[in-house]
């Protein structure tokens, strides 16, 4: 009876314990975790950051830094089932023949988990001939044949091509590639869609479920979006400070979620056509002198280029764009990366020039600007960045940081004559007084982002540009910082560029929405228009691909997705 | 992501003496790591003791001949009077390797200290503004690497000094010469920090306020970029020493009427080695080769220490520490309300064991 179990179960972690030596001391990242994965079963490990979830992920492969210790058990069994070993107590040669033929591992980050100076087939075969006896012909017939698997078109020939050769998407199909190749019964995939587009998200997830039907794979995933998990898997645990809160079989965990951390996970996920009725009853309390008002931003055709290499042509980041953004109203920017969204922020706050066309900011032409015309409406702009751990000077206190602006434009003389209005900025931020004495690396990622709201907003800006504020944050504290984004701008009533990749967090907030894909703008108009009913191929693709936090919803859009794109 | 990314961990804060920056440093190491730290900090505070005690230390001044006994009389063998001897020239070799410390570090202050503020200033400046600015210094500082340095602290001192004069002008002949070659790699490193500090979300946050460069260069970037200035400056510091020693051996260095220096009397008893008077060379050699040993130790140590990864820690036991308070709003999300300041203030102040060396937010 237990003979056939084991054959069953690829993985089984017992009251897994991992403690890492830092410089304050021990501190225990992963505590008492017990799973298993049976055969071709997808398993997904979900949880904020620093749950631990990466670090029980790298314990099944034996990859935890010297100075980590770990203690209970990782059984791990062959492929066949004949064999099975304890990954914590391996010799480093054992653990060498185990990783690959037994378990592998696929990369979050694709390009820097391929080395940029060997081809992908040499890589490919590199793992194949590590593990023995293969000869390079047949080690190459073997990485072809995989690479054609994974959907690389004509593997012939791209096998002698470079990881740059390829796109995004593509090199994440190599990693995968790279993970099959030798047949191991488990993959671990950590985080293996973070670094890309939802739209070429959507095939990677493909992929990655046909490496379960397919080549009877057992996989776990380690993510921290739910749409992925409802997306691809069987089975679900929740880690919570570095603990197991909850596992549950995928679709009894969306539907009926026990633990009280999963319950508000769950809740905090946001999800398309949320923001629908607040953006109408904000349009409603418009009064229709509103629309005569003149726009704080016009953009007309506007075109940025980046200036190219010696004897090249530059890039055009943005192509043609023409959009307007009236006082008080929140514009939501939207597409994927290298759609030029972000430059398109960058623009209007005089941080990257404009090439052609018209931009006017406040009412002064950003085409041939001057850095010293432009400064006195500088106060009138706010800035939110995206990583809330670069967007500080490490050095100063949160409330020098925060008084930077005040100081710049002269409404206090010192950082500490402003420490009167700092406190009334962090209190509208949500943040204790107290906080403004510490140091930025002090903080929390999402105590952060309000530090950086605050120092936004410290000169009532009429403009305020945020580019993807949310992105680096988890969902938990993504949904926070979002309530109160559209709170503070209730009550200031500034207006709004908010750039985002992900369509369910501009819903949110935005009143209207606009699509950009390869620097052009394709669609524009309320929240209700372009989710509702989208006219361009491209809107209706990113929303298709878009997964939502339902396994059955999921598995409905996963057909609609497939029709669009069989269609196109 | 991972235990090491415990955001909210906050170290208790140190004491001011524990957070000097060298008692920092040797609290926070361990092992071997210390014992080479400490080791270096021996050597190098003996090296600068004796070189400010060194009219009280030194049985003779250094350019002393005779005392009311009469004249030393040249290449007298250790014992008796002059416990290390005397040189060809009738000097106390004692007291030359005793006041030869002050001239070291004489010349190891002003050089480094020199070539410091025009190197860090320049580096800024070059990295900052970039454009045509930055390519002429690259160029300049790329040419002043090319010649050998030593060929260039010759012609510096020629051409300061005419090769040979007084304390003073001797002192600053070196000084400026190894200046002259100590000023690139200052330039360089500042200048490479600054060129990716320049892209940092902070300094463009900056620029978006509407900071005057001014505020953004010496604010934001300058005390960003100094981190590795430590280091740079002591192994400078060594480099400096055996520069200074070179000129003096090859004749360019103080006269040994106006200062001791240890270069100098190498020099002098290269023609003794021959005749089997050791003690006119080894003891000035002893102390250039103790001197850029302690100093090289102290560097490489504050090198090691300041890169996590080179960092040596103490073992931890497999079931020890705590469990890391990562998230934001401990076991919520949204719970804790609009002003529930309630839930953040916890998880700002997790339960921490005392660890006073803590840095595990670097």
């Amino acid at each position: 009876m237990s003979d056939t179990r084991n054959r069953e179960t690829v993985l089984s972690i017992n009251d897994l314990g991992v403690s890492f030596s830092t410089d304050a001391g021990a501190v225990r990242a992963v505590d008492g975790v017990t799973l298993s994965v049976r055969r071709g079963e997808v398993l997904a490990i979900v949880g904020e950051s620093g749950s631990g979830k990466t670090v029980t992920a790298k314990t099944i492969l034996g990859l935890l830094p010297e100075t980590a210790v770990s203690d209970g058990a990782v059984i791990l069994s062959s492929r066949t089932g004949q064999d099975s070993n304890n990954v914590i107590a391996l010799s480093r040669k054992r653990l060498r023949q185990v990783r690959g033929t037994d378990v592998s591992m696929v990369f979050q980050e694709p390009s820097t988990a391929l080395n940029p100076v060997y081809t992908v087939g040499w890589q490919i075969m590199e793992g194949i001939r590590a593990h023995g006896g293969v000869s390079r012909a047949d080690a190459r017939a073997k990485a072809i044949e995989i690479l054609g698997r994974v959907g690389i078109p004509d593997p012939e020939t791209r096998i002698d091509y470079y990881p740059h050769q390829f796109s995004g998407g593509q090199k994440q199909r190599v990693v995968i590639a790279m993970a099959l190749v030798l047949e191991p019964g488990l993959i671990v995939a950590d985080e293996p869609t973070t670094a890309l587009d939802v739209t070429v998200q959507a095939e990677i997830l493909d992929l990655l479920r046909r490496c379960r039907d397919e080549f009877g794979a057992a996989i776990v995933l380690i993510t921290h979006n739910m749409g992925v998990v409802a997306d691809l898997a069987d089975r679900v645990a929740v880690m919570y400070q570095g603990k197991v809160v909850e596992e549950a079989d995928a679709a009894t965990l969306f539907t009926n979620p026990q633990n009280e951390y999963t319950q508000k996970l769950l809740a905090a996920v946001p999800y398309v056509g949320q923001g629908v009725v607040r953006a109408a009853a904000r349009a409603e309390a418009r009064t229709g002198q509103w629309s005569a008002q003149a726009p704080v931003v016009v953009a007309d055709n506007l075109r940025i280029q980046y200036p190219g290499r010696f004897g090249r042509p530059g890039f055009v980041a943005v192509d043609g764009v023409s959009f307007a953004i009236r006082p008080g109203e929140v514009l939501g920017l939207v597409g994927e990366s290298g759609s030029g969204k972000t430059t398109i922020g960058r623009a209007i706050a005089g941080l990257t020039r404009v090439t052609d066309g018209s931009l006017s900011v406040l009412g002064h032409e950003m085409n041939g600007f001057r850095e010293r015309k432009f400064k006195p409406l500088r106060s009138q702009i706010g800035f939110v960045f995206q990583d809330p751990a670069s967007s500080f000077n490490p050095l100063l206190t949160i409330a020098e940081c925060v008084a930077e602006p005040l100081v710049v434009h002269g409404r206090a003389d010192s950082a500490r004559g402003a420490r009167a209005r700092v406190d009334e900025l962090l209190e509208a931020v949500q943040l204790p007084r107290a906080f403004g004495d510490r140091y930025p690396h002090e903080l929390s990622g999402g105590q952060r982002q309000r530090a950086s709201l605050a120092r936004a907003l410290a000169l009532e800006p009429a403009l305020l540009i945020a580019d993807e504020p949310t992105s680096a944050l988890d969902v938990s504290v993504q949904a926070r910082v979002l309530e109160l984004f559209a709170e503070l701008q209730r009550e200031f009533g500034f207006a709004a560029l908010f750039i985002s990749h992900d369509l369910a967090v501009v819903d949110i907030l935005a009143d209207r929405i606009a699509v950009l894909y390869h620097g052009h703008l394709v669609e524009e108009g309320t929240g209700a228009e372009v989710l509702g009913s989208p006219r361009d191929p491209y809107t209706r693709r990113l929303l298709a691909s878009l997964p939502v936090p339902d396994p059955a919803a999921q598995a409905l859009r996963r057909e609609e997705l497939a029709k669009l794109r069989a269609a196109e | 992501m991972g235990a090491t990314d415990t955001t909210t961990l906050r170290p208790t804060r140190r004491s001011i003496l524990a957070r000097l920056p060298l008692v920092h440093q040797v609290r926070q190491s361990m092992g071997l790591q210390r014992g080479m730290l400490v080791a270096g900090l021996v050597i190098t505070a003996l090296f600068v003791l004796t070189a400010i005690l060194a009219p009280l230390l030194a049985p003779y001044g250094y350019s002393q001949l005779r005392d009311t006994a009469g004249a030393f009389g040249a290449q007298q063998a250790p014992g008796g009077a002059h416990l290390l001897g005397t040189t060809v020239g009738g000097y106390d070799v004692l007291s030359r390797v005793l006041w030869g410390a002050q001239t070291a570090l004489f010349v190891i202050v002003v050089a480094v200290v020199l070539s410091l503020f025009a190197g860090v200033l320049l580096g800024l400046l070059s990295g900052y503004f970039g454009g045509w600015l930055d390519r002429v210094l690259v160029v300049m500082c790329d040419a002043v690497y090319a010649f050998p340095s030593l060929l260039l602290a010759i012609v510096m001192s020629i051409v300061i000094s005419g090769g040979k004069s007084d304390l003073v002008g001797g002192v600053m002949a070196a000084a400026i010469s190894i200046t002259v070659v100590f000023i690139p790699q200052y330039f360089r490193v500042i200048r490479a920090e600054t060129v990716r500090i320049k892209a940092e979300a902070y300094v463009e946050s900056a620029r978006v306020l509407g900071a005057s460069n001014g505020r953004i260069m010496f604010r934001h970037v300058l005390r960003n970029a100094t981190r590795t200035l430590p280091l740079i400056f002591t192994l400078n510091s060594s480099e400096a020493i055996l520069t200074l020693a070179g000129l003096g051996f090859l004749g360019f260095g103080i006269e040994p009427t106006a200062a001791s220096e240890w270069g100098y009397d190498l020099n002098k008893a290269l023609s003794d080695v021959t005749s089997g008077i050791w003690w006119t060379s080894l003891f000035p050699g002893l102390a250039i080769v103790l001197v850029v040993m302690g100093i090289t130790l102290v560097g490489e140590s504050l090198n090691d220490l300041a890169d996590p990864r080179l960092r040596g820690r103490r073992a931890v036991g497999a079931t020890s520490g705590l469990v890391a308070e990562t998230s934001v709003v401990p076991g919520g999300t949204l719970t804790a309300g609009p002003v529930g300041l309630a839930g953040l203030e916890i998880a700002a102040h997790p339960p921490l064991h005392p660890g006073d060396d803590s840095e595990a937010n670097r």
